[in-house]
């Protein structure tokens, strides 16, 4: 379980993150959505202490992570898995190299155990016999999934992913958050993702965060989150015009104005398949 | 103002590199990656320009010495003294602060634009000694060898040029090389390699360190490292100059 408290950055004089707390609990995937420049990446920066938050506490399983010294966070560190935006793959080393880096710099494996470690990962990730190929010669989806699998080698207890569906198609998006959530179940971690892709927060979401402009907006779950009534929060769910007219249809279906249209649908699919509406 | 919060930066950047490796092995790797890198990587350049610079010294000095009066071996003792004390130092590092300075100011540069940097951190790495460290401290190591290696290839080049233009036999010239030779001004030009040697990779290495932004932004900051460097390296010359010489 992480925990963070009243945490604020400003950039040269600009509140970036105002004031935010909340709880990311675990074998949960937790959500962090926003629109672009809402503060996500900073706040989870400051989560991991890439960045240092002006005010507030980070809890890591209740061990304030904020007051430690860089060794301590070292312990705490080696326990938490990231995966970039960009996926952050080291360029001049092969796949197998990447992933298998925090395995030579924090243990004393024999290679053929990292070998077999990696190869493991890889398999998780659905990327066998990748291990030659570099990053350079990979797909988007590729890359993030070879970022996956550096993230959990070392068995962490927290995974962050920043916006893991950045960048790649509708399906691709899927499968890697089907993989995030699967991880985050099997091995029990507490995983924070930053998105703003609502087809993930309705996948994945255990618990949802709703950034606006630095400031807590909303939290819940994909359960609660279409019915809310924070109006900042339905025009960034329902941003698009197909969204705002699916919901509106929804209210009147569920107050009993009109008929239940799914059937209606159905029937009309039926009996006309080539001219739709 | 600006200016003192980058030296500020510089200086615990330098601060930084000191601490216990996570992991001695990697740290040995990665250092013997940067020795090849630095060392291997610019041996052709510099070996080039030696053997123009020793060769053009010789045929320039002996245009300038017109009379009679001079024995033809003091050219071979002139163009010692200019390679050992200038040439081979302070050109071979300006030669060297755009090929080895820009290639780790865009390295790291690219690491950082890249989040490959913050991947690191996450891991528990100190990225300052990881990363900087090693190539500064391959520099401190190669870079002197280079210079030495350019003394040589610059009077060999001499030599020859000297003989092929039949300005003055290779006789000659070797007898003049032991003439008056200081053995000083080779340690003179060793403090020259070393302190040139660290410029020339720290420097770049905080323009790299410290980048903001992306693709444009890491070429911007290479250029700025090299041209710092080179104005660096010309007034540490001079203030070395002024004070051992
Ligand atoms: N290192 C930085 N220095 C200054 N401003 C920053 C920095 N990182 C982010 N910001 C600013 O913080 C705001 C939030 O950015 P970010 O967290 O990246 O948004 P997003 O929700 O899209 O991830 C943006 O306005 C951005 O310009
Ligand atoms: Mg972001």
């Amino acid at each position: 379980m992480i925990e963070f408290k009243n945490i604020r950055k400003s950039f040269d004089g600009r509140t970036v993150i105002d004031n935010a707390s909340a709880e990311m609990k675990a074998g949960q995937c937790n959500l962090i959505i926003g629109a672009s420049g809402s503060g996500k990446t900073v706040l989870m920066k400051c989560m991991v202490g890439l960045f240092e938050p002006d005010q507030g506490e980070i809890l890591y399983s209740g061990q304030n992570f904020t007051a430690m010294n860089n060794k301590e966070r070292t312990v705490i560190r080696k326990e938490i898995g990231m995966l970039f935006q960009g996926s952050a793959l080291f360029d001049s080393m092969s796949v197998q190299r990447n992933i298998m880096f925090p395995l030579n710099m924090f243990t004393d494996w024999s290679y053929k155990k990292k070998t077999d470690r990696v190869n493991e990962v890889l398999e998780r990730v659905n990327l066998k016999d990748t291990n030659k190929k570099f990053p350079s010669e990979l797909s988007g989806g590729m890359k993030k999934r070879v970022g996956i699998a550096r993230a959990i080698v070392l068995n962490p207890k927290y995974l962050f992913c920043d916006e893991p569906n950045s960048g790649l198609d509708p399906i691709t998006s899927l499968l890697i958050d089907k993989l995030i959530k699967e991880i985050t179940v099997e091995y029990n971690i507490t995983t924070v993702v930053n998105t703003h892709d609502m087809n993930s927060v309705m996948e994945i979401g255990n618990y949802i965060l709703y950034m606006h402009k630095g400031k807590k907006e909303w939290e819940g779950s994909n359960k609660e989150i279409i019915f809310s009534k924070n109006h900042l929060l339905n025009e960034f769910i329902f941003a698009s015009d197909f969204l705002k007219d699916a919901k509106e249809m929804r209210m009147l279906e569920e107050t009993g104005k009109i008929p239940n249209l799914r059937n209606a649908d159905d029937r009309i699919g039926h009996s006309s398949p080539s001219e739709p509406s | 103002m600006k200016l003192f919060t980058e030296i500020g930066r510089y200086l615990l950047m330098i601060k930084g590199m000191f601490s216990r490796p996570e992991n001695m092995k990697m740290y040995w790797k990665e250092f013997m990656h940067q020795c090849s890198e630095i060392g291997f990587g610019s041996l052709g350049i510099v070996a080039i320009i030696s053997v123009f610079i020793g060769a053009v010294s010789t045929i320039q000095t002996a245009y300038q010495l017109v009379t009679p009066l001079i024995p033809l071996s003091t050219i071979a003792q002139i163009v010692r003294d200019t390679v050992i004390l200038e040439f081979a130092p302070t050109l071979v590092c300006i030669v060297l602060a755009g090929v080895v300075g820009s290639k780790i100011a865009s390295e790291l540069g690219n690491m950082r634009v890249s989040e490959q940097i913050d991947a690191l951190e996450i891991m528990g790495i100190n990225t300052k000694a990881y990363l900087v460290m090693p190539k500064i401290v391959a520099s401190l190591v190669m870079i002197p060898l280079l210079v030495i290696f350019s003394m040589v290839l610059g009077i060999l080049g001499g030599r020859m040029a000297g003989s092929a233009a039949g300005i003055l036999s290779v006789t000659t010239f070797d007898k003049g090389l032991l003439q008056e030779f200081v053995p000083y001004n080779v340690f003179f030009a060793l403090a020259k390699a070393y302190t040139f040697s660290f410029i020339i990779s720290s420097v770049p290495a905080y323009y790299g360190y410290y980048v903001k932004g992306g693709a444009l932004e890491i070429g911007q900051s290479s250029t700025k490292a090299v041209v710092t460097s080179c104005i660096l390296l010309l007034f540490a010359d001079y203030v070395l100059s002024a004070l051992l010489l």
